[in-house]
């Protein structure tokens, strides 16, 4: 059992793609559940939206990469719109139930063979990062510190990622000590309480959802510039439950709760991973138990079981503050 | 006298242990069963994909299903380069064998043509990245098989440098011949109908579930799954005739169903976990049970022994399968049951008023932790009946319940979220309307349309057809 190796790839993990990417995801969803208390399940729409935005621009139609991103951002915007209108008005499992539903569309219609000429259908699409790979000011190489190293196209893709998540941490630290983030929290508590107070909480609800799915679909950009393909399966319900066990777990409601929620989530997942990888090889755990193909499911399951044992037992996550939690509303 | 906090602890310690043990009795039974399953001579489960599984497209309905992207190596002998055009021909998920596939230049000079084997699949070598016509020959096709209406049978494809590129033929029924509109529109009806049924065994459950304890729970689907799995594994492991399979796979399924309210959900409920906590629960505790079916009956579709291929029965205005009509025929008199149960009997009053306001039932003398648990118990029931027959429609998978699981939301939604009978009506709107749509939208995206149609609903009549008219925002 090599621990070095799969410390370090825990490490890597906890800094690499997939924790920029749902690191960017779960900002965005703290804004819709954890601050205004929205049950959003269709956040990988989002980054949906925004990845073949910018996939489809570019690839088919030859349009300017930060035009491809203007597109994408502008679909997020009429994603959350498009959601918004007809069910900010219900309850909140009713707002599940309709958010999940549109995720499904939204994935089966990137999915489908009827749009396949525009998207790629199930195969995705490809050939559209270069543009962005153009302006890395990073040489070929490898960058990181010690052993944690990535090469240069990676290290580019998550320098941007990170980037773009200490500007949105800083967006939201911002907003939410204004007092249009103290009329969401106030949202979240107790609406009825909110409206009487004058406030149109149709419209809050409205720009928070904006706001939460513009930040999340900024991690559909990394997904896509960082594989250089977008795949439409990424972009169904697991990706948007891995988010919000992301979130529970760093804590809802707080600015760096995602961030480290989502490192976390990805070091422990790599770790299960490898180490399970590794008894594997060393003969410790037999084939009859566990197959190299049944890795994945055995990664879900504990996803799955973690999702359950926080919600019962810590409810707040790492550094969420209980009183705040809006987990404990009926 | 124990502190509130003291209480909480102990009981979600204790629904924590009992669910350990729960898992670990699981864990223990089904691999003896998987076993047997594997000793009796069948074959093992394809392997997965290392990631996280691909979401395989909802049935019932003819479609072609894309292969998943090539890694075979080239044939030894054959085209130079990696460069290659494949693809896998199925109909109502079973493989199309024989079928002739051509592949030529755009000149129309003919580079090879293939029969797809017998998982339906074919693979031919292209001598360079670059444009290629390839098509079906339709005569070749079983009857009453050809390219689905508005797809064609020779298609333009780019190869790009070193890709073996995937070439999909959705398949459709009704052959060459035009047959009527009004035709179709009847089987497809009747077809929606048989799907409606069950799905409205699924969804009643979850209906009655939401009604008694404002759960939604989200891991219904893995009770359908359990159902099929569970009956799967009685007939093709333990090799005991269908018939007696899936009654016994029933009983499996109310039990566990029950077991999950006492051992999960009731203690929950006496610690007063919120509503939203308890549904992510249910998130997770789906992730997991899935997965679960994923690590133990492999990714990979299998039959149930018996009633596999039929033919349809012609009965003038459609044609059914011998196993649609007893599916709908045993769908309608469970549903008739419940209905009279759910009317006449005492338990069945007592739901009724539990779901209709808990705390005035409560206080009016009724048991509401028994009328809940019996909730669980009739509910997993009714799910696993309905995962067997949909099983029986098309084959089993670990995602069985999953696909349905949205549709099942939809058909609660649209009939009223916490009526059964509701649930009863919403499922056969959304069971016609997801075959019926296919008449104008193409099959790939019915459940699009479906899904769709809620959103609409949900503008117009938030509370579903059979809701109260009560201020849901």
């Amino acid at each position: 059992m090599d621990w070095g190796l799969i410390i370090t790839n825990a490490l890597r993990a906890a800094v690499g793609l997939e924790a920029v990417i749902f690191g960017l995801a779960a900002i965005g969803l703290n804004v819709h559940f954890g601050y205004t208390g929205l049950l959003n399940f269709g956040q990988s729409a989002f980054l949906g939206v925004a990845g073949y935005g910018l996939a489809i621009s570019v690839a088919q139609f030859q349009l300017p990469t930060l035009v491809g991103v203007a597109i994408g951002l502008l679909g997020a915007v009429v994603l959350a719109l498009l959601l918004g209108i007809p069910t900010l008005r219900l309850r909140a499992d009713y707002l599940a139930i309709v958010t999940i539903a549109a995720a499904e569309i939204v994935r089966l219609l990137f999915r489908s063979v009827t749009l396949s000429e525009y998207t790629g259908g199930s195969d995705g699409l490809g050939r559209f990062a270069e543009g962005f790979y153009s302006v890395n000011p990073y040489g070929p190489g490898r960058y990181g510190i010690g052993p944690v190293d990535f090469n240069e196209r990676v290290f580019w893709a998550i320098t941007v990622g990170w980037i773009l998540v200490a500007l949105s941490c800083l967006l939201i630290w911002l907003l939410m000590r204004s007092p249009w983030g103290r009329v969401l929290k106030a949202i979240r508590e107790d609406e009825d309480a909110v409206r009487s107070l004058g406030k149109n909480v149709y419209a809050y609800k409205m720009q928070s959802l904006v706001l939460g799915g513009v930040i999340g679909s900024l991690g559909g950009f990394i997904y896509a510039w960082g594989n250089a393909a977008v795949q439409p399966d990424f972009f169904g319900t697991e990706t948007t439950f891995f988010c919000y066990a992301i979130v529970i777990l760093g804590g809802a409601a707080r600015v760096l709760g995602p961030v480290v929620g989502a490192m976390i989530f990805w070091a422990l997942l790599s770790f299960a991973d490898n180490a399970l990888a590794q008894a594997q090889s060393a003969g410790y755990i037999s084939p009859a138990i566990l197959s190299t193909f049944e890795r994945g499911a055995v990664r879900i399951m504990l996803v799955g079981a973690g999702i359950m044992a926080l919600i019962i037992f810590r409810p707040q996550g790492l550094f969420g503050d209980r009183k705040e939690l809006q987990l404990d509303a009926r | 006298m124990e502190t509130r906090v003291r209480q909480s602890v102990r009981a979600t310690l204790g629904a924590a242990v009992w669910a350990c043990l729960l898992a670990l009795l699981t864990a223990l039974v089904l691999p003896l069963l998987a076993s047997a399953a594997q000793a009796s001579g069948e074959a093992p489960p394809v392997p997965g994909i290392e990631q996280e599984p691909t979401q395989a497209e909802p049935v019932p309905a003819p479609s072609g299903e894309p292969a998943v992207g090539g890694d075979e190596p080239a044939d030894a002998g054959e085209a130079e380069g990696p460069e290659a055009l494949q693809g896998r021909l199925r109909f109502e998920n079973e493989p199309v064998e024989g079928a002739v596939i051509t592949v030529s230049t755009p000149d129309g000079d003919e580079i090879e043509a293939v029969e797809t084997d017998d998982e339906g699949s074919w693979r031919v070598p292209v001598p360079g990245p670059g444009d290629y016509v390839v098509t079906l020959d339709e005569d070749s096709l079983p009857e009453d098989v050809s390219v689905r209406e508005g797809t064609r049978a020779d298609l333009t494809v780019t190869v790009n440098p070193g890709q073996a590129r995937n070439v999909l033929f959705p398949l459709g029924e009704g052959g060459r011949q035009v047959s009527g509109t009004l035709d179709r529109f009847i089987q497809l009806t009747v077809e929606g109908l048989q799907f409606g049924l069950i799905i409205a065994l699924a969804a009643v459950g979850l209906s009655l579930i939401f009604g008694t304890t404002g759960l939604v729970n989200f891991s219904h689907g893995e009770l359908v799954t359990l159902g099929a799995i569970t009956a799967y594994y009685l007939s093709a492991g333990l090799g005991l005739p269908f018939l007696l399979a899936a009654p016994i796979a029933v009983v499996i399924a109310g039990a566990l169903g029950g077991v999950q309210d006492r051992v999960l959900w009731r203690p929950l409920r006496k610690a007063g976990t919120g509503l939203i906590a308890m549904m992510i629960v249910t998130i997770g505790l789906a992730l997991l049970v899935r997965a679960f079916f994923q690590y133990q009956f492999g990714a990979g579709s299998r039959s149930f022994p018996a009633y596999t291929t039929q033919a349809g029965i012609d009965l003038g205005l459609f044609s059914l399968t011998p196993r649609a009509m007893w599916s709908m025929a045993i769908a309608t008199t469970v549903l008739l049951l419940v209905a009279l149960a759910l009317l006449k009997t005492r338990i069945g009053k007592a739901t009724r008023a539990v779901a209709d306001n808990p705390n005035l039932a409560a206080s009016s003398g009724i048991d509401v932790d028994r009328v809940i648990s019996v909730v669980w118990v009739a509910g997993a029931a009714l799910a696993g009946l309905a995962g067997i027959l949909l099983g029986l429609a098309q084959q089993v998978n670990f995602q069985l319940g999953f696909q349905i699981l949205l549709l099942t939301f939809a058909a609660v939604t649209l009939g009223g979220l916490g009526t059964a009978f509701g649930a009863l009506v919403g499922s056969l709107v959304v069971g016609v309307f997801l075959q019926v749509s296919t008449l104008v939208i193409p099959s790939e995206l019915k459940n699009a349309g479906a899904l769709a149609i809620l959103i609409v609903i949900l503008l117009v009549r938030p509370q579903g057809i059979l809701g109260r008219a009560e201020r849901v925002g």
